[in-house]
């Protein structure tokens, strides 16, 4: 072969690669960044249904000003910053605890607390309402135990609702983040622990000393991937609280929703809403990755 | 002989295990109870389950809704297969710098939130919806269209990639096999297991998508299974039995997929971060 056929042929495999991946890049491009863009255009006008008119950057003054707004950002911040450290801490204990080969029915631990991902986050938000009720099954077992007098307002008090959508997401995505963790774990060499135990360091050191830095990257990758989703927080609180009692449980996304699809439709408002979202998750991502890179260094 | 770390050690696990295991045991068991019994607490069995599915099915329109759940995660699924494999193979089989490039700039759409989709989405499809309605609002094209090409489906692949041998690719040119017929006939049955675990990571967020359906699924004939779920615990009569056995049924399939693939499922949610 000489080198020119050999460049041709080079031509032409590159040209086919383009055909292989054609398809995606413009599905992505057509359903990802042209609505992107769309929402950034829409987010400038102002106006009620189908009649818009340009209005600057009205949009964005106002959402200053949105006490709903607000009140969806702190519910989203407190989920964020109470959620996420609880449930990568249990998954992350969970994880060491099954990770210990001596352990009998380790299949079976790790199957049952992986199940809840299995279930249809609508399906489980009904079963965690009804559990949840005023006289549902949790209060009727706390009183039995008569570890409160009266039943607590699960879903009815603004505390207790947010208290009530964070045992509800950790139930639900513990399992799927040791899962992560526990096969990160099965590439760590033992060996490096029986240094540990030979050198005096008890369980609490290896975890903080061993553990943690090893799992870095995965720890990053599922706190990105967490907070990514806790900043799109929808489904349970729809299904569950419905956002209230009055806004205290709501979300953005939820609000959102109910910009464009409940209420009289504000499609501009919710467009600079919904880049509030895409604003946050940018700036938590690049926080997450700065907080990791300088523990590295 | 237990030593007592250990003692701690399945203590906790055992809680651990009942806390996960519990909703799923009361959602099975209150499928078999009367609603009155529900409220009440019955934590055993009853021998309500044939009843409570006579009221589902005669109330409201399951049957149709699982089999347009069907439709829109087979079809999902299947589609986003194989858009997914052949990016991911052609980004990495066909390097290139400018490949490359591509590849990275649709990584980034793995940040943008779904939140801020809806709207625009919405406006596309309603907007199509006057010329060509067999994919505007309130068919499943309109479900499947957006949600069928993710960036981690290719990402996935393209790492899976990585792993596959070269040399049998080289050994299907010389035997005169096209670009396509080695993806077809070589890359596709050698990465069975790869197929596999993609297939039901998709399958179960097809079936469990609620959102975007819940924006563009208005009409009571072309919901799915998680609207019709969601519609059933929002009444305010709620009956309690019917609506476990409904999400009995709506959980079944994801269930099943679950438990027959396991090993595909952890391999499919782990392989591309490793």
């Amino acid at each position: 072969m000489n080198a020119r056929t050999g460049a041709r042929l080079q031509r032409k495999s590159q040209a086919i690669g383009w055909i292989f991946v054609s398809v995606a890049v413009l599905l992505i491009c057509a359903f990802y960044f042209y609505p992107m863009i769309q929402a950034f255009l829409l987010s400038l006008k102002s106006g009620k249904g189908t009649n818009l008119h340009a209005a600057g950057l009205a949009n964005y003054r106002r959402l200053f000003g949105d006490t709903t707004f607000l009140a969806a950002v702190k519910n989203t911040f407190t989920y964020l910053i109470i959620q996420v450290p609880i449930m990568i801490v249990l998954a992350l204990f969970i994880s060491v605890l099954l990770n210990d080969s001596g352990l009998k029915f380790r299949g079976f631990f790790r199957t049952a607390i992986f199940l809840p991902c299995v279930t249809s986050l609508v399906a489980y938000s009904v079963i965690f309402k009804y559990l949840f009720g005023q006289d549902g099954l949790v209060n009727t077992a706390l009183i039995q135990l008569h570890l409160v007098s009266q039943p607590i307002g699960w879903l009815t008090d603004p505390f207790w609702a947010k208290a009530t959508i964070i045992i509800a997401i950790t139930w639900r995505w513990t399992g799927y983040n040791m899962i992560f963790y526990l096969s990160a774990l099965q590439n760590v060499d033992s060996s490096i622990y029986e240094a540990a135990r030979i050198d005096g360091a008890g369980p609490v050191r290896q975890f903080f000393g061993i553990t943690v830095p090893l799992l870095k990257p995965i720890i990053l990758f599922t706190s990105i991937t967490s907070t990514i989703g806790t900043l799109q927080l929808f489904d349970e609180v729809m299904n569950i609280t419905k956002g209230g009692p009055g806004n205290a449980t709501t979300t953005i996304s939820q609000y959102i929703y109910n910009l464009s699809f409940k209420y009289t439709p504000d499609f501009g408002y919710a467009a600079t809403v919904s880049y509030s979202v895409v604003a946050l998750i940018v700036l938590f991502s690049i926080i997450q990755f700065k907080a990791a890179g300088d523990r590295n260094g | 002989m237990v030593k007592p770390r250990r003692a701690f050690t399945y203590a906790f696990l055992i809680a651990a295990t009942v806390v996960s295991v519990f909703p799923f045991l009361w959602m099975i068991v209150s499928a078999t109870n009367k609603s009155v019994d529900v409220t009440q607490g019955r934590l055993l069995p009853g021998s309500h389950l044939i009843a409570n599915m006579r009221n589902l099915f005669d109330q409201y329109d399951v049957v149709t809704a699982l089999a347009n759940s069907a439709k829109v995660s087979l079809t999902t699924t299947f589609l986003a297969l194989v858009i997914g494999s052949l990016a991911g193979y052609g980004f990495e089989v066909y390097r290139s710098r400018a490949k490359d490039i591509v590849f990275n700039i649709l990584l980034l759409s793995m940040m943008i939130p779904f939140a801020a989709l809806m709207v625009p989405l919405y406006r596309m499809f309603a907007a199509v919806s006057r010329t060509v309605p067999f994919i505007g609002v309130n068919t499943a094209a309109a479900v499947v269209l957006p949600t069928m090409t993710t960036a981690f489906l290719i990402f996935f692949f393209r790492q899976s990639t990585k792993m596959f041998p070269r040399d049998l690719l080289e050994a299907g040119r010389i035997d005169g096999v096209n670009e396509l017929g080695l993806f077809f006939r070589i890359f596709v049955p050698t990465m069975r297991t790869t197929y596999a675990a993609a297939a039901i990571i998709t399958f179960m967020s097809s079936w469990n998508n609620y959102l975007w359906p819940l924006i563009v699924l208005q009409s009571e004939d072309t919901r799915t299974i998680p609207l019709l779920i969601s519609n059933l615990g929002s009444g305010y009569t709620p009956d309690y039995g019917v609506i476990m056995t409904a999400i009995v049924i709506g959980t079944l399939p994801t269930a099943l997929v679950f438990f027959l693939m396991q090993k595909h499922f952890v391999a499919g949610m782990t392989g591309s971060v490793k």
